[in-house]
Order: C-alpha cells, then sequence, then structure tokens
C-alpha cells in the first residue's frame, strides 16, 4: 500500500514482450466465447428486446404511451438523453484532453472510452428523434434546400444541439477508426483465417506500419486532439443551454454550462470504470489496465464530482440571492417538496459518496470503486431527472403545477437504452481490440530507443 | 529466387528501436532517399534519423476549418436575414452572437473530417491493398516486434547486392527481397462476373421500383387524420340517404337571422322602418358602402354617371322626384330583392349597413336639394368655427 506518488506508475504490469501485447489484447478476438460472454451478451440483448418493443409502441401508437404531460413535458426522454451524451464526454476526454496534457496512462483505457462515447452518443441519438412524436419529420432540422423554401432556426439552442452532437459523433467516431487503422493492420497480418483477413484489409486500408506515414499519423493525431478538446466541453455546454436558455425555474441559471461539463465527465469516468472493471475481469486484462488506470480516473471521479456537489450549493445559493420567488420556491421544492427522494438521490450519489475517494484503502480497491462507480450512474441520472421533472411540475403558475408519472413504457425505453449500450460494448469486446495495440506496445518499457534522436514524435 | 519477378525492394529486419533507429540513420547517410522505416507503434526520434521534416498536415485542417466556419457563418446570416427574415424572439435579423456554437461546430467538423480524409487519401494515397509489401513476410514479422528498413528498387543509388551487403553489414537479423506481385489478368467476361452484374442489376432495379413505387407512399401512421367519424361532404352507411352532413328540419330558423318577410317581393314595403338614426357613424359606414356596392352604377353621387357608363346598363340617378319619394323601407327593399337590372345585394350587404346606405343616400339628395333652413344652419356652423364650410 506504500505507493510513491512522485515517481510515475506503471502503466504495464507484469513486464510483457512486445508479442505478449498482441496475445493479450487479441484474446478475446481470437478464441471463441466463454460462458460468461453468452451470459452478458444474454442478458444485454433481452434489455434490448424490451426496448425495442417499447419502442414499437411508443411509434406505433405515439409518445401517449409515456407519462409525459402538460407541464411535465419533458421527462424521461429528455432525462435518458442528457444522461447518454453525458456519458459519451468521457472517450473523447481520456482520448484528446488527457492525449494533450501527455497523461500516458491513458492508453491502457482509450480505446475502451471512445468505443463507448461513440455507442452512448448513438443511444443518446434516439431520445430527441422519437421525442419529436413523428420521428420522420426530423429530417427539418438539417438546413437543406427544401420546397417549403424555409430555413431552420440557427438561433435556437435546439438546433444548436443537432449541430454539437452530430459533430461530436462524427468526429469521436474519427478519432476512434483513425486509432484503429494500425490496430487493424496488425490483426491482418497476424490472422490466418481468410474471411477475417478480408475484413481486417478493408478496415486496414492497406496500412503498412511506415514511419512515412507515422509522421503525418501522429501529427494527425494531435491535431483531431487539439480539436476534440474544445468539441467535448462544448458538447454539454451547448446540452444545457436547452435548458438555460429558457425561462423556467431551476433551468434558467447561467452556472448550467461548466456545471453540465463537469457532471459529464463525472458520469462518464463512473461508466468507463463501471465498464472497465468488468472488462479487465473478464478478459484477463489485470496487467494492462492496471489498478494504478483505475486509481487515477477515481481521482478525477473524486474531482469532478466535488465540482457538482459546488454547483449544487451554488445553485442553492443563487436562488436565495436572486430574491425571485419562483426560483426560490422551485430548489426549496427540491428538497422537501414531492421529488425530494429524487433530490437525496442525487445528493447521496453524487456529492457524497464519491468524498470516500479521499482514502487511499477505498481507491485502491476494485468492489469499493465499483460500488461508487455505480452509485455515480444513479446519482447522474436522477440529476437529469431532478433538473427535469422537477422544474417543470412546479413552474411559475400554481393552479399547472402537476406530478409526473412514468409509464411501463418509459421505464421499457429505458431499459432498453442500457441494453443496446451494453450489446454494442459486448460486440465491440468481441471483435475489436479493445485497447490500442499501438500505444501499449509504445508505452512499454525498453519500447522506445535508449538514447533519442534529439527530437521528440509530436 | 524467381527471376521472372521484378523485385520492388529489399527489407531488412532489426530487433531492437536502438539497433533500427542506428540503421534508420546509416541508410539515410548513405544516400538512399526511396526508403522507408516499417515499425508496429512510432518509435521516437525515427523522423531525425529518417530526415524527414516536420508534418504539413496542419495546413489542411487550418484551410478547411476556417472555410467552414466562414462559409456557415454567412449562410446562417443569408439564411435569417436575406433569404427568408423573420424575427424570433424579439432578436434582429443578424443576430451573429447566436451564431457562434454552429459556427465552432461547423469548424470542428470541417478541419477534422479534411484532417482524417486528407491524410488517408492524400497524403497517404489509401486504401493501397495491392502494395507489394502486403504479400511478405516481412511485415508480418515488423507488424509483431520487429523493426525493419526498406530500400526500394526504384532508388537511384538501388543495386540489388551493395543493399543487401551493407544491411548485412549494419546488423540485419534477416534480409529479403521483395517482389511485385504479378499481374493477374482478369477476364471482364467471366461467369462470376456477369452473375454479380446481374445480381447488382436486379437489386438495384428492385430497390428502385420499391423506393419510387411502394415505399414512397406509405402511409406512416395517421391516427389523427383517419378517426372513426363521418367528415362534412362525405358518405356513411348510418343514415338512410347516404349523406354523412344532415339537413336541418323544416322552418329552421338559424340564430339572430330573421327570415326577411318580403323576400321577392316588388310591393312598397310601407311596415318597415328604419331603425339606424343618421349619426355621424351610421353616415360613415354608409358612405363606405355606398362607395363600395352602389356607386359602380348610381354614380359617387348618386347622380347617376358612373364610372361603369357604357358597359353595364346604367344605373338611374337617386335624385329623381320618384326616388326622393320612396320611402326608407321601399328602398331596403329594392337593394335586399334587387330590381330590374339590378341584382340582389342581401348577401354583400348586412342588414344594418343597408339602413346605413339608405340614411346616407338621404344625405346626397338632401345635399342636392337643400331648404333654407339648412343654409341657415351652416352659416351658423361657420360662425362657430370660424370656418368657411360651404366654399
Amino acid at each position: 500500500m506504500n505507493i510513491d506518488y512522485t515517481k510515475e506508475l506503471v502503466l504495464v504490469e507484469g513486464n510483457p514482450r512486445l508479442a505478449d501485447i498482441d496475445e493479450i489484447i487479441t484474446r478475446p478476438l481470437t478464441q471463441p466465447p466463454t460462458r460468461k460472454f453468452y451470459i452478458a451478451l444474454s442478458i444485454s440483448g433481452a434489455a434490448l428486446l424490451i426496448g425495442a418493443y417499447s419502442l414499437w409502441l411508443t411509434l406505433y401508437y405515439g409518445i401517449g404511451m409515456w407519462g409525459n404531460n402538460i407541464p411535465v413535458g419533458w421527462a424521461f426522454d429528455i432525462t435518458n438523453f442528457v444522461f447518454w451524451i453525458g456519458i459519451g464526454h468521457a472517450g473523447t476526454l481520456i482520448s484528446a484532453i488527457l492525449f494533450l496534457l501527455r497523461q500516458r496512462w491513458r492508453t491502457g483505457i482509450a480505446r475502451f472510452a471512445e468505443g463507448m462515447t461513440i455507442f452512448a452518443v448513438m443511444t443518446a441519438g434516439i431520445f430527441p428523434v422519437i421525442h419529436l412524436g413523428r420521428p420522420w419529420l426530423a429530417g427539418y432540422l438539417i438546413p437543406y434546400p427544401n420546397q417549403h423554401l424555409l430555413w431552420p432556426n440557427f438561433v435556437s439552442p435546439l438546433l444548436w444541439d443537432v449541430f454539437a452532437v452530430s459533430t461530436y459523433f462524427t468526429v469521436s467516431l474519427m478519432f476512434w477508426y483513425m486509432g484503429l487503422i494500425p490496430d487493424f493492420a496488425i490483426l491482418r497480418d497476424k490472422t490466418v483465417d481468410k474471411i477475417k483477413k478480408t475484413i481486417y484489409s478493408i478496415f486496414s486500408l492497406g496500412w503498412r506500419h511506415s514511419n512515412r506515414h507515422w509522421r503525418h499519423y501522429e501529427k494527425t493525431y494531435m491535431i483531431m486532439a487539439g480539436l476534440a478538446t474544445p468539441l467535448v466541453l462544448s458538447v454539454h455546454t451547448i446540452v444545457s443551454f436547452d435548458f438555460a436558455v429558457s425561462l423556467i425555474p431551476g433551468w434558467h441559471t447561467t452556472i448550467f454550462p461548466p456545471y453540465f461539463v463537469a457532471g459529464a465527465i463525472y458520469s462518464g469516468f463512473a461508466m468507463v470504470m463501471t465498464v472497465l472493471i468488468f472488462v479487465r475481469k473478464v478478459f484477463d486484462m489485470e496487467n494492462i489496465i492496471t489498478l494504478n488506470h483505475l486509481e487515477r480516473m477515481a481521482k478525477v471521479m473524486l474531482l469532478t464530482g466535488s465540482l457538482v456537489a459546488y454547483a449544487y450549493l451554488m445553485e442553492f445559493f443563487i436562488a436565495w440571492y436572486s430574491q425571485v420567488p419562483a426560483e426560490q420556491y422551485d430548489f426549496w421544492a427540491r428538497v422537501v417538496g414531492p421529488y425530494r427522494w429524487a433530490w437525496y438521490f442525487m445528493i447521496s450519489c453524487n456529492a457524497l459518496i464519491p468524498q470516500l475517494i479521499w482514502f487511499k484503502k477505498v481507491r485502491r480497491s476494485v468492489t469499493m470503486l465499483f460500488v461508487i462507480s455505480i452509485c455515480a450512474n444513479i446519482g447522474m441520472w436522477f440529476e437529469r431527472f431532478v433538473i427535469i421533472v422537477q422544474s417543470l411540475s412546479r413552474d411559475y403558475l400554481p393552479s399547472s403545477w402537476h406530478m409526473f408519472t412514468p409509464t411501463l413504457v418509459d421505464f421499457g425505453v429505458l431499459t432498453g437504452s442500457f441494453g443496446l449500450f451494453f450489446t454494442l460494448v459486448l460486440l465491440f469486446a468481441k471483435t475489436m481490440p479493445v485497447i490500442s495495440i499501438v500505444e501499449t506496445k509504445s508505452v512499454l518499457e525498453g519500447s522506445q530507443p535508449s538514447v533519442h534522436g534529439g527530437s521528440h514524435h509530436e | 529466387m524467381n527471376e521472372n519477378k521484378v523485385l520492388h525492394s529489399v527489407a531488412a529486419l532489426f530487433d531492437t528501436p536502438d539497433k533500427i533507429i542506428n540503421a534508420a540513420r546509416k541508410v539515410k547517410d548513405a544516400g538512399y532517399t526511396m526508403f522507408d522505416v516499417n515499425t508496429s507503434y512510432p518509435v521516437h526520434g525515427m523522423d531525425k534519423a529518417m530526415g524527414l521534416g516536420q508534418s504539413k498536415i496542419g495546413y489542411v485542417t487550418l484551410f478547411f476549418g476556417f472555410a467552414g466556419a466562414v462559409f456557415i457563418f454567412l449562410f446562417m446570416g443569408w439564411s435569417m436575414a436575406i433569404n427568408y427574415p423573420y424575427i424570433v424572439g424579439g432578436k434582429p435579423f443578424f443576430p451573429y452572437q447566436a451564431f457562434i456554437p454552429i459556427t465552432f461546430e461547423v469548424t470542428v467538423l470541417c478541419g477534422s473530417i479534411a484532417t482524417v480524409v486528407g491524410m488517408l487519401a492524400v497524403f497517404f494515397n489509401l486504401p493501397f491493398l495491392s502494395h507489394p509489401i502486403h504479400g511478405s513476410n516481412y511485415i508480418k514479422e515488423v507488424s509483431v516486434d520487429k523493426f525493419g528498413v526498406v530500400i526500394e528498387a526504384e532508388d537511384p543509388l538501388f543495386d540489388k547486392n551493395k543493399v543487401f551487403e551493407f544491411f548485412k553489414n549494419l546488423g540485419a537479423g534477416k534480409i529479403e527481397f521483395i517482389y511485385e506481385p504479378e499481374k493477374q489478368a482478369i477476364k471482364i467476361l467471366q461467369p462470376k462476373f456477369i452473375v454479380f452484374l446481374a445480381v447488382v442489376a436486379a437489386l438495384t432495379s428492385f430497390s428502385t421500383y420499391f423506393t419510387l413505387n411502394k415505399l414512397m407512399y406509405i402511409v406512416p401512421f395517421n391516427w389523427m387524420d383517419n378517426q372513426k367519424k363521418s367528415n362534412p361532404q362525405s358518405e356513411t352507411n348510418f343514415f338512410y340517404d347516404g349523406y354523412a352532413m344532415r339537413t336541418p328540419v323544416e322552418g329552421t330558423v338559424a340564430r339572430g337571422f330573421m327570415p326577411y318577410p318580403f323576400h321577392e317581393q316588388a310591393l312598397p314595403s310601407e311596415p318597415l322602418a328604419n331603425p339606424t338614426l343618421p349619426t355621424k357613424q351610421i353616415l360613415k359606414i354608409g358612405q363606405e358602402k355606398f362607395l363600395t356596392f352602389c356607386s359602380p352604377c348610381h354614380g359617387n353621387y348618386a347622380e347617376g354617371v358612373s364610372r361603369l357608363m357604357g358597359q353595364f346598363p346604367p344605373g338611374p340617378t337617386l335624385h329623381s322626384a320618384k326616388i326622393i319619394g320612396y320611402s326608407d323601407g321601399m328602398i331596403y327593399n329594392i337593394i335586399t330583392n334587387g330590381q330590374n337590372a339590378m341584382p340582389s345585394y342581401a348577401y354583400q350587404i348586412p342588414r344594418e349597413q343597408r339602413w346605413a346606405i339608405i340614411d346616407y343616400i338621404r344625405v346626397l339628395q338632401r345635399a342636392q336639394n337643400p331648404k333654407p333652413s339648412d343654409f341657415q344652419a351652416i352659416k351658423e356652423l361657420n360662425k362657430e368655427s370660424g370656418k368657411n364650410v360651404v366654399n
């Protein structure tokens, strides 16, 4: 337990050779699926089917199948959207911001987190579309010269959202694929199976590990990281504008952009942690995804969780300081009102429980980290629920106050979103290298020349 | 070694990063230019050892990112301020502050797509699956844990044996000759390809037919459109006559619409009395309606000289003694029922306005045939207001 934090911690344990890295990382791809994999896949597949059926009911009968009603016109749908978009923030943060900050420990988790980003954004993207009620009209959000001679309203935060989320998805996908190209090339050169070889050849585009390519590749990777860093911060900022630009008490606050971004990173890291603890166990990758990685992620969670806790307190202060009775009432109703249980969930899961990470014993215990990360996921879902449902159900006019009661279809769609996400994660883990082979090799002991040629790769 | 094949390059494998850096430097110093180093991960310091400068890919990002930003900013401004200007939330037509988020997103989108696509397609010329190196054992070793250097045959200094010796002296583990892949003659008319073409043609035509003739006409769910009720003007099985709409019971009178008792009767309707008083307000309405409906035939001052003169049977003057002698009810009856060439105006002029028109006609008649008392009244008015009304 005595760790010297002044030195850089070991990134890859057990001192494997370069060839071992290939072996460890590609093991899930080359071996037949295990029993554990099938059990996991059937659970997530069942959840996905529940979601598909609920979605079918929603599309067939309309969104009257949900509990949404005036004044709570946004409920589970937008809560889920913001929740999943938030989950999607960890991937790009790890792969871009930590890359720019030269945090080499990111290599073990970056690929996985990027993949999760893409799946989370895909899951999130469903919700605004089905929320439209007439999902086939979503195309009108794209500015194209249509026969109505109308353009979308570029002043609306909801349209900014469309641009932010679609840009984020595209850039994350390219970033992810770009990292996968050299790995696909390694798999292509390794495999003897003809079908696999064809598939890997297509996806590796004929990459040949050339240093004349690496030169541009590394520069591009850095540029992409540089572009993705402000992007990742902008996406949840714009999502928060959906609320902050409106006039509902509890929404109309200037703290929302930084508060949402911190919350998104917090929930994203929590989800990455939850999934990685599973994956390193199921696929025997404890040497590459080490306890040191988990500890560092826990520290990021502690930081962002504390930022979120600060934002919760500041919201209350500003509500009092603003002297706006509706605002003050809304926040008071969070504590003592009919939705107080959600608020208590939120406070305990997001503000109190992560404070345990201050203790070294806790942050080096996989079980505790797993429990904390699950709590954080639950807490962050309730945060969005509190913001959306509680604020809408208690707006300016007491005569229009109304409670929101979710229906079974609401829960079905929520379950389905988890099913979709985890099914995609499992398939990803089985078909693609979930850890970057290239990056892991390059941080291995003895993988770089002992005397640098004077210049450092970008 | 097969002598028929064309030599593409000579490749050498090394075991450690230190050795490959050294080898790359030596190759460069020996004057070779068409050489490359293959490593499964980027080795630090290799760019300098190979004598490569900074990557220029950043300029692609800069150009396309900037172009995207300028385009979308101007496009938003154009669409909201010029092409279809409308006010949203009281903001100006060109609310440039609100354009910032989308401008930023499009900058990132254009910059990153251009960078990645440009790098792969233009800088690397990928996909390039038929590169000779792909068939070799060399790349299989390089991709795991070896480090390789190749000198291509097209290099001006290339000499097969010299390069071989050169690599040997550098301490290379394995040296491999890489040959151009044999050109496979592909017959266009081989049966496989024809079947492939046929399948593509069938699929394309089916999907085109399906999309244009079926998919486009699938009605999305339309519960609101198709409700279980009978719409006006439609058929129904519910009623014996098959009409969805019902006719009112005979003798039904709609609220506020008392029937006109002298409908299509030309008799002088003495029982009708004018319910309006010739106030200023009523006369104003009467003037407006008279000018709208009556003046085309009867003239602006009811003098019978009108702008439809010669195109239409002329309306008579309303200043004749006969018409001056008509009662208000008589004129009302004429407007309502019509007379001779004049059609009924019952559907165009509401009842109160008909009476107002009659009041205005009386004013016009009186103006043509004033009484002495009228002059007296005007004089008094002039005295009060200090103006000369008559002139």
